[in-house]
């Protein structure tokens, strides 16, 4: 391969561009990049990346893919699929290491994007955006919804990943039993409990409402009914609200519906419980991410199959709000293969592969034109409630998760809290708790 | 020949030739200088160089890392014994460590018990013995991950087996891993059916090997099966029963897999043991020094048992 030295003026005009580049969010350099036309799948034929993923049907999806890549671009692409926590674990210590051994890695942004900001793990994808020799015509930017977009971009601008997965907190609900006990689907908070409480029929082992109990798992439940209150965990200068009155009032809204009308055990359940309480139809209500559509319409495993309601978060006292959580694909900032790797992703973010998802009942897409398929959404097994709901709920989503360094942490002492609840403890008496032990951690993980 | 033998170095000596002026004197010159105390380094820094690096420094670096603040994403600052005095204090860990003592109690005791009981039933001659035998230690061979998935969907309030057959003889559901309450018994129960056999095994290749003269002697003197069993088979298991103690107690100490699998330490923290402690500083919040701290304590703590219990091994071995 020829290597050509640059020239001074080359220096200086690509140093100017890439200061002007930085200073502008990545929708207006992506415009910029459409206005050239150099651009060749070509360019990098013959590398070889590495690409760590997490294990979920959307990485079958992409490992499927790899292939057409190759094809297209003669790039050869390694990918693994690894389990979540472990994925994690292996991404901190190899980004913290300063080389890792991958050119591209999907990260779980919800957990891990003030991490890999403050860590500087990744590539700003602002210069390759504004590149219309490395970024394809058909990019279309703006197709990607607000929500995703937000969990890939940081808080000064630089866009450290592209969106590609969206999970938005709904409200599934049962609409035979719904319709048994002549109950409306709620519009408020308030009356989800209500709904609760008429629905649960003990004799016949059926329950108003189900959620995730288990510490750390638990968490999301809880913010979702936070968001009713138009507040987050963590404000915006980094304080933790979580024992501020609104707090205490998504905590007694946790404890109430979970002990009163949730199935005996309700303390343990993680989704997968929730599921199975749901899917036999021993929940009349269950609040979870929104890619739980596929099992709850497959016969084979759901015994309601075509009576599922699929609702947007009710409004709470002062706002409405669906908790949201997000996926995206980053490049290395070590990697020395950032062209190969930014095609990779191009590529899989392509407005096919992630329709693909959608027809596969993989999840819900980070990009808007996928949900606005009239084929799609008249095959899909899920019906037009499910696609509308997802539409709605982009509209009012917002963070399910305070964008932290130590989420986790976060996660494991304030999901404690929430099971002693459900165990019976005061919420107030809890959070206070709660937050005490986490502020030190809070304010330890921003030092240094 | 012999006279070349006896030029040969006596081991740790040093020389070895013949003395000057007697050299001219002989046919042949003796054999050259072999000091084994020299070669056996040679032998032995394999596995020096092995334990060194597999063992040694993992070890000195695991003290040093918790003498330290170290954090995956920041820097590592010195804090001596800060990280050992806020475990001192961290109540989180404090209820950890006792909750490890008492489902190692538990966990070890309950199998002991029903291991050696059992090692005595099969180690008497009946119908079917061998297929009953291999039918009892089955679940030793299954790996824990896969039994503890099996017994979480068992465990299920709603639709678990286990409240099924309870609802059979009208007692009413159990909230086995779903209550704090009950979760560490339930979690015991899995351990005892997974490694009683085990014990059994242990205890019965003891029996095997007893001699059969006191048994004579004391049927003779009319000794009854209980006295038989007190008085000449329980002493002469005992250090078999103390080697599965060992085994038990220190596998108890260090249950992870299915603590993990069932309860993820739940709910809340009331099945939360040191080893789960542990993992979640470690790997879940990324307090590497502090999570060192942790290790060199459990260490402590596993060591401190286990000499106790191969003393009280020592004591029970038998003497002529």
């Amino acid at each position: 391969m020829t290597q050509h030295r640059p020239s001074r003026r080359r220096i200086l005009k690509t140093g100017a561009a890439a200061g002007l580049i930085s200073t502008l969010p990545a929708p207006f350099v992506a415009r910029f990049a459409l206005g050239q036309s150099k651009f060749d799948w070509k360019r990098f034929k013959g590398e070889k990346i590495d690409v760590l993923l997490v294990k979920n049907p959307r990485s079958e999806l992409m490992q499927t893919a790899e292939k057409e890549f190759a094809d297209l671009t003669g790039i050869t692409v390694s990918s693994e699929q690894v389990p979540e926590q472990q994925q994690r674990q292996k991404a901190m210590i190899e980004f913290s290491s300063g080389k890792p051994t991958f050119d591209v890695a999907h990260l779980s942004m919800h957990v891990q994007k003030r991490l890999s900001e403050k860590g500087n793990w990744l590539e700003d994808l602002r210069p390759m955006l504004a590149d219309g020799s490395m970024t394809t015509p058909d990019l279309d930017f703006n197709d990607f919804g607000k929500a995703g977009l937000d969990f890939c971009t940081a808080a000064d601008g630089k866009q450290n990943a592209m969106p590609t997965f969206v999970d938005y907190w709904i409200l599934y609900y049962n609409k035979e039993l719904f319709e048994q006990k002549g109950v409306a689907y709620p519009t408020s908070m308030d009356e989800v409990y209500t709904a609760a409480q008429k629905l649960t029929d003990i004799s016949k082992g059926v329950y108003g409402f189900v959620s995730r109990g288990l510490k750390n798992a638990n968490v999301p439940v809880w913010t979702s009914w936070l968001l009713g209150q138009g507040v987050e965990t963590v404000s915006k200068d980094g304080k933790l609200l979580t024992d501020t009155p609104e707090a205490i009032w998504a905590g007694e809204q946790y404890k109430r519906l979970n002990r009163e009308f949730a199935p005996p055990g309700t303390v343990g359940f993680n989704w997968n419980e929730c599921q199975t309480s749901f899917a036999t139809g021993r929940a009349a209500m269950w609040l979870d991410g929104i890619g739980f559509a596929t099992p709850l319409e497959d016969p084979t495993k759901s015994k309601v199959v075509g009576k599922v309601g699929y609702g947007v978060v009710p409004k709470g006292p002062k706002a409405q709000h669906s908790a949201i959580f997000g996926d995206g694909l980053g490049i290395a900032r070590s990697s020395a293969r950032k062209g190969a790797a930014w095609y990779y992703i191009q590529y899989i973010t392509n407005k096919q592969n992630q329709l693909n998802i959608l027809k596969n009942g993989a999840g819900s897409p980070a990009r808007n034109s996928s949900f606005a398929n009239e084929e799609v959404v008249r095959s899909s097994k899920f019906g037009k409630q499910w696609f509308d709901c997802v539409l709605e709920s982009a509209k009012v989503g917002r963070p399910g998760l305070p964008v932290i360094i130590p989420v986790t942490e976060f996660r494991d002492v304030f999901g404690v809290a929430l099971t002693n609840m459900i165990s019976g403890a005061d919420p107030a008496a809890e959070l206070k708790k709660a937050t005490e032990t986490f502020k030190p951690v809070l304010e330890k993980s921003e030092q240094g | 020949m012999s006279v070349e033998h006896n030029a040969v170095p006596l081991p740790g000596r040093r020389g070895g030739t013949t003395a000057p002026g007697t050299q001219g004197a002989r046919a042949a010159p003796a054999l050259p200088a072999y000091d084994p105390a020299r070669k056996y380094w040679i032998f032995i820094a394999p596995a020096t160089i092995l334990v060194g690096t597999v063992i040694v420094f993992p070890w000195i670096f695991t003290l040093w890392m918790s003498a330290h603040e170290w954090n995956v994403t920041g820097d590592h600052a010195f804090v001596a014994l800060a990280n050992y005095k806020k475990l001192l204090t961290d109540q989180r860990f404090l209820e950890s460590m006792w909750r490890t003592f008492w489902f190692t109690l538990l966990a070890t005791l309950i199998p002991i018990v029903l291991g050696v009981w059992a090692a005595l039933v099969f180690h008497r001659e009946f119908p079917f013995r061998g297929i009953l035998r291999t039918v009892f230690v089955m679940p030793m061979m299954a790996t824990p991950v896969a039994i503890a998935l099996v017994w979480t969907m068992m465990f299920h309030p709603q639709l678990g087996v286990l409240n099924y057959l309870l609802s059979l003889v009208g007692i009413p559901p159990f909230a086995w891993v779903y209550d704090p309450a009950t979760v560490i018994p339930t979690l015991v129960l899995v351990e005892v059916w997974h490694w009683t056999p085990l014990v059994m095994l242990i205890v019965l290749g003891g029996l095997a090997g007893l001699p059969t003269d006191p048994y004579e002697a004391a049927l003779i003197d009319g000794a009854s099966s209980w006295q038989m069993f007190r008085y000449i088979t329980w002493p002469l298991i005992l250090p078999y029963v103390m080697i599965a103690l060992v085994i038990r107690t220190i596998d108890s100490l260090k249950v992870f897999d299915t603590i993990a699998v069932i309860s993820q330490g739940g709910p809340g923290t009331a099945s939360e043991t040191l080893n789960y402690f542990l993992y979640l500083q470690a790997f879940q919040f990324y307090n590497l020094g502090y999570a060192s701290a942790v290790v060199v304590i459990f260490f402590v703590i596993i060591i401190a048992l286990s000499l106790l219990l191969l003393y009280a091994r020592q004591r029970t071995k038998w003497t002529d």
